[in-house]
């Protein structure tokens, strides 16, 4: 099964329903120019694959053993069980998927790299770590953790030429940007503070948030 | 009480020489070892790099044990590149009980430049960061809060790039540097006089020694090279039209006048507290920049 992931994979181009039918013909292809018909394939998109709720609609679709039950599974457009779902999901959504579907195999699709703002059509900007000790306040809304290759607190290092990093030639040096987005705003003296090592321990890896607040009818967890 | 041989010169008012060693890649120490021996006493304290252009090499804290064993007072140049806060500790104490005593902060440059580019980058500190530890370790505890069972304490150091095309930054990093526990500052690749004497007139308000960067430059090619490929480096156009300008075979020589003018006329006009020769992978011409300076004493011209 190609699983897509209506959410951040759609509006990103590469996991939504459209990649997994086009994902779908190239296997297809791929495999009929190998001579053989191994495989079948079946598609489907739920809405989002990071959240069980939403993978609850593919139970009689795979069809993992437990889950068959007494009574006979309804009709399905694929034949028998499925052997392994192809997730077309972020990192997390391939995650979520492999949880919930303990006896079958779940592969990564796409290589998630990382969370970004779109650009402009087509370009998309990495702008957040999310490193659970945001510093934007005092860096005028530009993340040096992020956009700074050496994702460093107290200011530039000397690499910069014309503004650019020193990694690389077509990115902006990020403390540049927030030098001057802080000296426009008046509030250089953020940047003459002190700013201790980082804690990359604000929250113990692996990351768990659990909400405080009571959620009507949930549970916590 | 001075916390080195080199402390003792910065603040003896003794215009300061420095120049780097590159350790090798590999085991074969013997050129390291040459390269000491040569320069160990004819400059007043010898860097060792810290894989420099982040290049995988021989440690820094390896060459500056070898200069102690052959003579010489070391710098040890730190990154935080390659290190997290536990190994940057550890090699301090490993470093202060061997007699090591000067260290040179340093972020460090990024992988990306370097021949190990997919490795994991580390910066777990930046160099402010750096300092700031080092004083705290000074003070008995380690950067978790434990108390140590002996201390260190270092003459620290640290970059600035005068130079650079967007100074001011620099400049807001740099008094961090100071108000962190800076003692002295090597500058970043210097190339013509004006840029040391405009630093100074800001610089000199703070109880800091600085030690202008003297790069020397083999070719104008190596100069484009530089401009292009390595961070924190501006050479200006004079400067390689000038490298240009001579017959072929005799580009290294018209780098070697360059910079012993500019070194001997930052002498002459005091302009800074010293300087420090970078003669990237050529150390072994360092003695005849000194000569051509005027910075070779009798005792030491063999
Ligand atoms: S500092 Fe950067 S990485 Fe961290 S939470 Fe804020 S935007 Fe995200
Ligand atoms: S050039 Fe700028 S963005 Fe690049 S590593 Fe240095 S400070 Fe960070």
């Amino acid at each position: 099964m190609i699983l897509g992931c209506g959410t951040c994979m759609t509006v990103c181009n590469a996991g939504g329903e459209r990649e997994v039918s086009l994902l779908h013909s190239a296997l297809r292809l791929a495999q009929s120019r190998d001579g053989g018909e191994i495989h079948s394939f079946q598609e489907y998109t739920v809405k989002r694959q990071c959240d069980f709720e939403f993978l609850e609609v593919l139970v009689d679709r795979v069809k993992e053993k437990e889950e068959r039950g007494p009574s006979p599974p309804p009709p399905l457009s694929g034949e028998g069980r499925v052997d392994a779902i192809l997730s077309l999901g972020c990192g997390v959504g391939v995650q979520t998927v492999a949880e919930r579907f303990p006896d079958t195999p779940v592969l990564p699709g796409v290589n998630t790299s990382f969370m970004g703002a779109s650009k402009e059509w087509g370009v998309w900007d990495e702008r957040c770590a999310a490193c659970g000790d945001c510093r934007l306040a005092e860096t005028a809304g530009i993340c040096p953790i992020t956009r700074c290759v050496k994702g460093i607190l107290n200011g530039p290092c000397a690499g910069a030429k014309n503004g650019k990093c020193e990694a690389n030639k077509d990115m902006d040096c990020a403390w540049a940007l927030i030098y001057k987005r802080l000296e426009r705003l008046g509030q250089l003296e953020k940047m003459r503070r002190y700013y201790p090592p980082r804690n990359f321990r604000t929250i113990p890896r692996p990351r768990r948030l659990v909400s405080k607040s009571e959620v009507p009818g949930g549970s916590h967890g | 009480m001075a916390k080195s041989l080199f402390d003792e010169k910065l603040n003896s008012g003794k215009f300061l020489v420095t120049t780097e060693i590159g350790p090798p890649k590999g085991t074969d120490v013997s050129e390291m070892i040459h390269h000491i021996e040569l320069l160990g006493d004819k400059v007043d304290a010898l860097n060792v790099t810290d894989h420099q252009s982040s290049v995988m090499r021989f440690p820094s804290l390896g060459g500056c044990l070898l200069i102690k064993e052959h003579g010489g007072e070391p710098i040890l140049q730190m990154t935080t590149r390659d290190r997290n806060r536990l190994a940057l500790q550890a090699d301090l104490l490993l470093a202060y009980s061997r007699g090591i005593r000067n260290v040179l902060c340093l972020t460090g440059d990024s992988l990306d430049v370097g021949d190990h580019k997919e490795a994991k980058p580390v910066f777990d500190l930046d160099s402010v960061q750096l300092i700031r530890m080092i004083r705290t370790m000074e003070s008995g505890k380690d950067l978790g809060g434990n108390d140590l069972k002996g201390k260190p304490e270092f003459c620290i150091g640290a970059s600035v790039h005068p130079a650079a095309d967007f100074i001011e930054p620099q400049l807001i990093k740099f008094e961090k540097k100071v108000a962190a526990g800076a003692e002295f500052f090597q500058t970043q690749g210097i190339f013509d006089l004006d840029t040391i004497r405009r630093f100074m007139q800001y610089a000199r308000q703070f109880n800091v020694k600085i030690l202008a960067g003297v790069i020397v430059l083999a070719s104008a090619r190596m100069a484009r090279y530089m401009n292009d490929n390595v961070p924190g480096i501006i050479v200006p156009q004079e400067t390689i039209d000038e490298l240009a300008s001579v017959e072929k075979g005799k580009a290294l020589q018209k780098g070697i006048e360059i910079a012993a003018h500019l070194i001997k006329t930052i002498k002459e006009e005091n302009l800074c507290h010293g300087v420090h020769i970078m003669a990237v992978g050529r150390e072994s011409i360092v003695p005849d920049i000194l000569e051509a300076a005027g910075l070779l004493t009798k005792e030491n011209k063999k």
